[in-house]
């Protein structure tokens, strides 16, 4: 059983994880080559707390905070960049946040904070908390997907100019999307801090950020299902592809590749087509 | 003395910077693509040089190798890869392109093993006294020189010939230039051909002052040369050629002095991060 809820409780991680990158990426189309630096701030954060005997519950809200706090500065960065100005500078931010770290001693510098305590939840309850706090963000996704909100980041996504044109507060609704993305990013890093009881600056660096993007490119972007779905998957991938041993990455690689090179809208596309071609016929 | 051996250290590592990047510039002007897979090409010319060395004994014929057959799957990554993608929101490409990068990365660790190859006889060894007491490297100077000469062939190819006049057409407006009967296909092919055979040569070049070919030599290219690019102002070739110099002296400067504070990445992308937020559309950039 134990094995079971440490694989539930990384797969809701990862899938609260894609889902704040989705939010930023796939509603509001700005994309983020760095979202790993977020993470890594809320999970530093909630490391150097908990170190402290701070309680779980209210470490979560103080990373989700600081995690938010560095979104909204990006976020202000993205109103001067856009496309692959703004992909870049923010892969900036997630070196510059790991190159930064490195460096901390009190963050335990290249080798990182360990040994934090496990919460008074206990390991079931920890994996209900993440199962919750995943579920919460996905049904809020869906809700902001559908409601006017949901329309005005479509909007702004295909084209600012034109947003902007039609009297949409482009730069408002940017620095919300960022906000609301970085914060529960900051979240994830709480979770994932407590989860693995240890935090160092390779855990949150370009390749984390890639990776995250992964899932919800796979998933399709901007659906919160497909997104939810591939996130939960590609995150135990490696554990699921043992028995390729050597090979893990390559099959990976390959995977994401084809993907790219035939479906280029996602898990979510195919189904689409397929509900299509059942609708037809 | 220290000054003039930072600043010769950072102008060796710009002429680096300058070979990869100037190929990813030549496919973002033209394409529009974020090419990561692009640094896979130059651990793929520091493997060809190696081993064409280590069987022939000759390093002008390695590098020569090396930019033909890297050039060559260059333009059939392009065909088999980026082609049908051309269509398709910018991010799916640069997805596909970091899927490349990485099974290119596993495939030469599988093929060659993770420890990396080094030159039997390394050639270009030692190094002469410019000014008293101030070395530099025959493999320094080589870097150095063969930069300036490859640049200086390719600024003249696309100044002043008919291919470079094609080749500015198709970048400028690609439905013009067809029109005006430039084969843009051709133009293609050309292009990633001479970009990944640029990257060949970097990868040659890095293979020889290290005296190591090793799997992940490609990944600080891979994310420093977009950096690069995108300082210089994307698609951009003196912008590029500007931010690779920059870049050098600065990261070789930084180490030392600010080292402690930040260390070489993050002061590569510090500088442009703040860059960017002064000019958006990169040093020598267009809006």
């Amino acid at each position: 059983m134990a094995y079971e809820i440490t694989l539930l409780t990384t797969m809701a991680i990862s899938v609260l994880f894609a889902l704040s990158l989705n939010f930023i990426t796939g509603f509001c189309g700005q994309i983020s080559l760095g979202h790993a630096a977020f993470m890594g701030v809320g999970a530093y954060t909630a490391a150097t707390m908990m170190k402290a005997s701070i309680s779980l519950l209210f470490v979560i809200p103080v990373a989700a905070v600081f995690a938010g706090v560095l979104g909204l500065l990006v976020g202000f960065a993205s109103l001067r960049v856009r496309h692959d100005f703004l992909a870049i500078t923010t892969m900036g931010v997630v070196f510059l946040f790991v190159g930064v770290v490195r460096q901390q001693e009190f963050l335990g510098g290249e080798i990182g904070i360990s040994g934090i305590q496990q919460s008074v939840l206990g390991r079931t309850g920890f994996m209900l908390l993440c199962v919750v706090l995943a579920g919460v963000f996905a049904g809020f996704s869906l809700l902001v997907k559908r409601s006017w909100l949901g329309f005005v980041f479509d909007s702004i996504a295909d084209n600012e100019d034109v947003s902007q044109v039609l009297g949409i507060d482009v730069a408002k609704y940017k620095l919300f999307a960022f906000v609301v993305g970085t914060a529960t990013a900051g979240t994830a890093g709480a979770l994932y801090a407590q989860h693995y009881r240890f935090v160092g600056p390779d855990s949150f660096g370009f390749v984390e950020s890639i990776s995250v993007l992964a899932m919800v490119v796979v998933g399709g972007i901007g659906s919160v299902w497909g997104v939810m779905f591939a996130a939960a998957v590609l995150s135990v991938l490696p554990l699921l592809i043992q028995f390729v041993d050597d090979y893990k990455i390559l099959v990976y690689s390959a995977l994401l590749f084809s993907m790219m090179r035939f479906s280029p809208d996602g898990l979510a596309g195919i189904v689409q087509r397929l509900l299509n071609r059942v609708r037809n016929r | 003395m220290l000054y003039l051996e930072l600043l010769f250290q950072g102008i060796v590592q710009g002429s680096i910077y300058a070979l990869i990047a100037l190929g990813l510039t030549l496919v973002y002007g033209l394409l529009r693509i974020l090419h990561v897979a692009h640094a896979a090409l130059f651990t793929l010319g520091g493997y060809i040089g190696v081993i064409v060395t280590n069987q022939t004994g000759s390093l002008a014929l390695a590098i020569l190798a090396a930019m033909i057959v890297v050039g060559l799957v260059g333009v059939a990554m392009y065909k088999l890869a980026y082609e049908p993608l051309l269509s398709k929101p910018p991010f799916i490409a640069l997805i596909a392109s970091i899927a490349l990068f990485i099974a290119a990365e596993e495939l030469f660790r599988i093929i060659f093993g993770p420890y990396g190859l080094s030159y039997e006889n390394p050639p270009l060894q030692g190094g002469f006294e410019i000014i008293s007491g101030f070395f530099l490297k025959y493999g320094e100077a080589l870097v150095i020189i063969l930069s300036i000469l490859i640049l200086s062939v390719l600024g003249w190819v696309s100044g002043y010939t008919r291919l470079g006049v094609s080749w500015r057409a198709t970048v400028t407006d690609p439905d013009m230039a067809r029109a005006f009967g430039v084969n843009t296909q051709h133009v293609r092919y050309l292009n990633f051909f001479i970009g990944s055979a640029l990257a060949a040569v970097a990868g040659v070049l890095v293979a020889l002052l290290n005296n190591l070919v090793e799997p992940t030599m490609g990944s600080v290219p891979s994310y420093k040369a977009l950096a690069i690019i995108v300082l210089g102002g994307l698609g951009s070739i003196r912008g590029t050629l500007l931010a690779s110099m920059i870049l050098g002296v600065i990261e070789s400067f930084g180490t030392i002095y600010i080292g402690h504070l930040l260390d070489r990445d993050a002061l590569a992308f510090g500088f442009l991060i703040v860059v960017l937020m002064f000019r958006p559309q990169g040093l020598l950039g267009t809006r």
